[in-house]
């Protein structure tokens, strides 16, 4: 065990340049909505518990159920409203269970990224080969349901192994949303290939506005606008919203939301796009428009 | 370490669910439900009358407001005592003063106890809707089937006695239920469990038992006591939740579950009550208790018109 990850070396933020994004842009902002499936009897992992309660956790099952009948559909529609396209986190095996809300992303035009196979699955623990296996298994599934190959890597429920970085870039994936470093996109040092960091967020993340902050509607509708505002003065930044659909996509959250998606959609100093889109932007400026 | 080859063995990776319990149905592609007066939202208000005894039981487990200092806790069973000598009449007269019917789901301890309530709550017209034996009758996979099956029973059958009607609705404590329950409340007679809180209709199992989702997420104890809103805060969410659905395509459910000793207490009453006299003067509102719900459901899914 490592007592730093050895993946990056230090930087001020202060001390290095930012590029503004194509069109002069401060902020890119990227949604990623977390398209999942959990089981309702995994298998145990000797190291995390899936649900707080003995299978079937009627509640915690029943809740995340919500997204995949109702409340994507209700995200989705609110995005779509205010053109922001999603960066799915998926768990792959969304794929086989409900095709549907898969179709239903793809032909938004929205990007995929692996969210591991399915969240209820953890990698503490894995062999590289094993790694290996749900890499590969994820790079297969997603390419035959929506024939996207997939670039960008969410570790599945957020759980690593020392090798996930290097095992991601050697199947060729080039970005990771496992970093919470920095509010720029950074190269990761892998011993396999190119691999760029694009700021994902726990902090403004629905599920910590709703499950650890215990935030209001209103609330984590204020918090992300601030976030946002911040973030567009500061200038060649990153802003991700991670979403579940159902926590964000519940009739009492859904309108705050969309207050928030019409302030970004108006404000004009937002690159709207997509994780992949900004990797492409950050990898080379010039092409992009940006200008280093 | 590695981890056992199994591990990433995926046997129910398949079309529709990991389990057999109920079919996968979006919700936007189901025919539109239209309530009775061609409203469009109905609002289901349940109440939770809960007995702890003094002694908790933590098998299978403790229920969420259960005791939680050494013996004698009279802190919170008293607390508790409050909202069902206290509390619950400021529903009922907020209720009366909307003009609303409410479904009471009421352990059989309380109607054994306070039997001039329940019969109070009967005579106003809401529905008594069952919720297990008393405080100490969890249920979830560890319970012995038998066990569960008598627990349900009991309470069935007590409140049945009490009330003279037999309860077609049930309410677990906590939703928690075990991978029998489904089974046994159906052969039980029940009619909807209120457990599963993944849907804004109605809908079965595949044993033909319904199911009303009565999302938690909407509660007095999550959006209170859980994520420590204020009353004012807990009234402009559900507020927000009817204006969204109001504005939906197709009838939708929208559940307000409330408890007697959260927000029947002095200090938030009056916001649930301004809530509720907003609400019941909605054109799209149509209140109505459980059974109500399900059964105007029932005749639009058969091809019957409501109207």
């Amino acid at each position: 065990m490592k007592a730093d990850p050895g993946l990056y070396d230090f930087a001020r933020f202060a001390d290095r340049p930012r590029d503004p994004w194509p069109g002069g842009k401060r902020v890119a902002v990227w949604v990623a909505p977390n398209l999942e499936f959990y089981e309702i009897d995994p298998p145990a992992h000797p190291q995390r518990r899936s649900w707080t309660k003995p299978h079937p956790d009627v509640v915690g099952y029943s809740h995340r159920d919500h997204a995949n009948r109702v409340s994507h559909w209700r995200m989705a529609d609110a995005m779509t409203r205010h053109g922001f396209p999603g960066s799915v986190s998926l768990s792959v095996a969304l794929c086989q269970h409900h095709p549907e809300v898969v179709a239903d992303a793809r032909q938004r035009g929205w990007e995929f990224f692996s969210h591991g196979i399915y969240n209820t699955r953890y990698a503490y623990g894995m062999s590289a080969d094993q790694e290996r296996a749900i890499i590969a298994d994820s790079i297969r599934t997603v390419r035959e349901a929506t024939g996207q190959t997939i670039r960008g890597w969410l570790a599945p429920a957020l759980t690593h192994t020392e090798n996930t970085l290097d095992l991601i870039a050697e199947a060729g994936l080039d970005y990771t949303c496992d970093l919470y470093h920095d509010d720029r996109p950074l190269p990761v040092r892998t011993t396999t290939g190119d691999l760029v960091s694009i700021p994902y967020s726990l902090e403004v993340n629905d599920h910590y506005g709703f499950f650890i902050y215990n935030m209001s509607p209103r609330d984590y509708a204020r918090a992300l606008i601030d976030q946002y505002e911040r973030l567009a003065a500061e200038g060649g930044t990153v802003m991700c919203i991670p979403l579940h659909a159902y926590l964000i996509g519940q009739p009492h959250r859904i309108a705050a939301f969309e207050t928030v998606l019409a302030h970004i959609a108006a404000d004009g100093r937002a690159w709207i796009a997509r994780a992949g889109d900004i990797a492409d932007a950050y990898r080379n400026p010039s092409a992009a428009g940006g200008g280093r | 370490m590695t981890l056992d080859p199994a591990y990433l063995d995926y046997p129910r990776r398949r079309h529709g669910y990991d389990h057999d319990l109920y079919p996968w149905s979006a919700l936007h592609e189901r025919a539109p439900v239209v309530w009775p007066g061609g409203k469009t939202v109905a609002i289901w208000v349940v109440v939770s009358l809960e007995w702890f005894p003094l002694v908790p039981s933590d098998t299978p487990f403790r229920a969420p407001g259960h005791m939680a200092t050494a013996y004698p806790d009279y802190r919170h069973y008293t607390a508790r005592e409050y909202g069902t000598r206290v509390g619950v009449g400021r529903f009922l007269d907020a209720f009366a003063a909307a003009g609303i019917k409410a479904s009471f789901a009421t352990n059989a301890a309380i109607a054994e106890r306070y039997p001039e309530l329940v019969a109070d709550i009967v005579v106003r017209g809401h529905e008594i809707v069952a919720h297990s034996t008393d405080m100490n009758g969890t249920i979830a996979t560890g319970l012995a089937e038998a066990d569960e099956r008598d627990l349900i029973a009991r309470a069935l059958d007590t409140l049945e006695r009490i009330t003279g009607t037999r309860p077609r609705g049930w309410l677990s404590i906590a939703r928690s239920q075990s991978w029998a329950t489904v089974d046994l409340l159906k052969a039980a007679g029940v009619d909807y469990c209120c457990d599963w809180v993944n849907d804004e209709l109605p809908w079965r199992f595949a044993n033909g038992l319904a199911n009303l989702p009565l999302n938690h997420e909407l509660s007095d104890r999550q959006v209170i006591g859980t994520c420590q809103a204020s009353a004012a805060s807990y009234a402009e969410q559900i507020t927000d939740a009817f204006d969204w659905l109001a504005g939906e395509k197709g009838g939708r459910l929208l559940p307000i579950h409330l408890t007697p000793y959260i927000s029947a207490l002095p200090y938030r009453i009056g916001a649930i009550e301004r809530l509720l006299a907003d609400l019941a003067q909605r054109p799209q509102a149509w209140f109505a208790t459980g059974s109500e719900i399900l059964d105007s459901w029932t005749r639009q899914k058969s091809g019957k018109n409501v109207a």
